[in-house]
């Protein structure tokens, strides 16, 4: 399982298939943004691999999540960052996992509070499955099936890895 | 009761330190003052944008209640409430129900009624927050937006956020609270704030009619003379001169009080060359500030304005996450009880 998730060979998958969607897209100028905190890692990545030389924004989707009225305020929310116009622009949006599809949701919406971009690609690292909303990944560098006391998490930035935990064990 | 309560934190905090109601910072640590601090830094973004609106509380519904007069802190609190998509109900009490013999009791019952989830207070009775956060349902939260003489912790926090913008923190920095404190629940919750945050120093200039009798017990220096007062200042925070509520002669007159404790070029000018000028409005020009000095390069008094939004709108939401904690709490404890 854990070669499965060699974070080099992911990052190569998540290149390739952006770059192949890019130019079926016609897309030239994409802008990144990530979604706090393994999106903006990878985002950083990504940025670099594709040769894209604008700096990348940064979303803290605290402020749009869903379940406010459950669980209340993230206390460490950090300000978001998008150092350019999202109007008109197409953005290639970052996250590490996919599970329920609702942090997507949130960032999208967030986006649109910045302006109205022409289009949004969503790639994410690592596809869970156990969607919970129709918001399906563009490109993705795994789709992994855990079993219900599995967990995956992105840590980093350096090294950047991925650490798979069983607590049944 | 309930304005001198050396621990309020029962009633404004819940069981693991979170806060649900905002009514005096008396109490509240370090930690939870820098946690407020950063949220607003996260609203100040949002201010920025082109839609300067959050979700966070769609659906619910705050109540702005204003028994005392006030167009700033009324104006910010109701921006800072639909910028978090709340729906907002403005009451100017002391033009309504209360003039007609209604007890504040029965006001704030007929407005529980309403599905309202957060008061936004303001009273001219010391301690009337703290009566109303003692008797309201639970799940409502109320916000202190000034209570007479006792607090005013929005307005000390929108401060603070203004001097750590400016100085990037409050370590080693001098600070000067100057004019009418004797009436200021500004200065009461600047002190504290200023004192748990780590500020070196804090001075009171005043003249002695205008400065409470226990003082230096709050934590500050006292200086009666302006100009030794602002030697070294890194920060210089102007008070309104409270004419309404001057009762007897606490001041021979303005014009002598400006010659003595007006703010103005050459005295600002003893200060550090980075001191910041801050007043929490509204200003009485050339009664305690000169104009070329709230107007210069050292004000940031509209940053404050500016400011005062996000600060809202951090405590706001900040309040209304800790009710939801406490409701799901409450809903687990009882769940396990039923089991």
């Amino acid at each position: 399982m854990t070669a499965l998730l060699e974070i080099d060979q992911l990052l190569g998958e998540l290149e390739n298939g952006l770059r192949q969607l890019l130019e079926d897209r016609g897309v030239a100028h994409p802008a990144l943004i990530g979604i706090r905190t393994g999106g903006v890692w990878l985002a950083d990545i990504l940025g670099k691999r594709l040769g894209i030389d604008e700096p990348f924004g940064e979303l803290d989707i605290s402020f749009y999540r869903d379940d406010f009225s459950r669980i209340g305020l993230n206390p460490k929310v950090k300000p978001s960052s998008l150092p350019f116009d999202t109007e008109g622009r197409d953005i290639i949006l970052i996250d590490d996992v996919i599970m329920s599809g609702r942090t997507i949701r949130a960032a999208m919406n967030e986006i649109f509070d910045y302006g109205r971009p022409a289009s949004i690609i969503l790639a994410t690292l690592i596809d869970l499955g156990a969607r919970e909303l129709p918001i399906q990944p563009d490109v993705t560098g795994r789709t992994l099936a855990l079993s219900s006391d599995q967990r995956v998490k992105l840590r980093g930035p350096e090294p950047l890895h991925i650490e798979l935990q069983s607590s049944g064990q | 009761m309930t304005a001198n309560d050396p621990s309020p934190n029962h009633l404004q905090l819940t069981r693991d330190g979170q806060l649900r109601h905002f009514l005096t910072l008396d109490g509240l640590d370090r930690e939870l003052l820098t946690d407020i601090l950063d949220t607003a830094d996260s609203f100040i973004e949002v201010g920025e944008r082109r839609i300067k609106k959050v979700p966070l509380l769609r659906g619910r519904t705050v109540v702005n209640l204003f028994f005392e007069s006030s167009t700033r802190t009324r104006s910010t609190f109701e921006l800072a409430a639909k910028r978090l998509s709340a729906d907002v109900l403005n009451l100017d009490i002391s033009t309504s129900s209360t003039s007609k013999g209604e007890s504040l009791s029965d006001t704030l019952l007929n407005l529980e009624a309403m599905a309202s989830d957060m008061f936004v207070v303001r009273h001219s009775q010391s301690g009337a927050q703290h009566f109303i956060a003692e008797s309201v349902t639970p799940g409502v939260a109320i916000i202190n937006a000034g209570d007479g003489r006792h607090a005013h912790p929005t307005q000390a926090m929108l401060d603070m956020l203004t001097i750590r913008q400016h100085k990037g923190g409050f370590e080693g920095l001098k600070v000067a609270i100057v004019g009418d404190i004797l009436h200021s629940r500004v200065a009461r919750s600047q002190i504290r704030a200023l004192n748990e945050l780590g500020a070196a120093e804090v001075r009171a200039i005043a003249p002695a009619t205008l400065l409470p009798t226990d003082v230096e017990s709050l934590g500050c220096t006292v200086e009666y003379d302006m100009a030794r007062g602002m030697k070294d200042l890194d920060v210089v925070m102007m008070l309104r001169l409270q004419k309404e509520r001057m009762e007897g002669a606490l001041l021979p007159s303005e014009r002598e009080f400006y010659r003595l404790y007006g703010l103005n070029q050459e005295k600002l000018a003893l200060a550090k060359p980075d001191c910041i000028v801050m007043h929490p409005g509204p200003i009485n020009r050339g009664v305690e500030i000169e104009s070329a000095v709230a107007d210069g390069p050292q004000s940031v008094i509209l940053n404050q304005v500016t400011n005062g939004i996000a600060i809202r709108m951090a405590v706001m939401s900040m309040a209304m996450s800790g009710q939801t904690a406490e409701r799901q709490q409450k809903l687990s404890d009882t769940g396990e009880a039923a089991q």
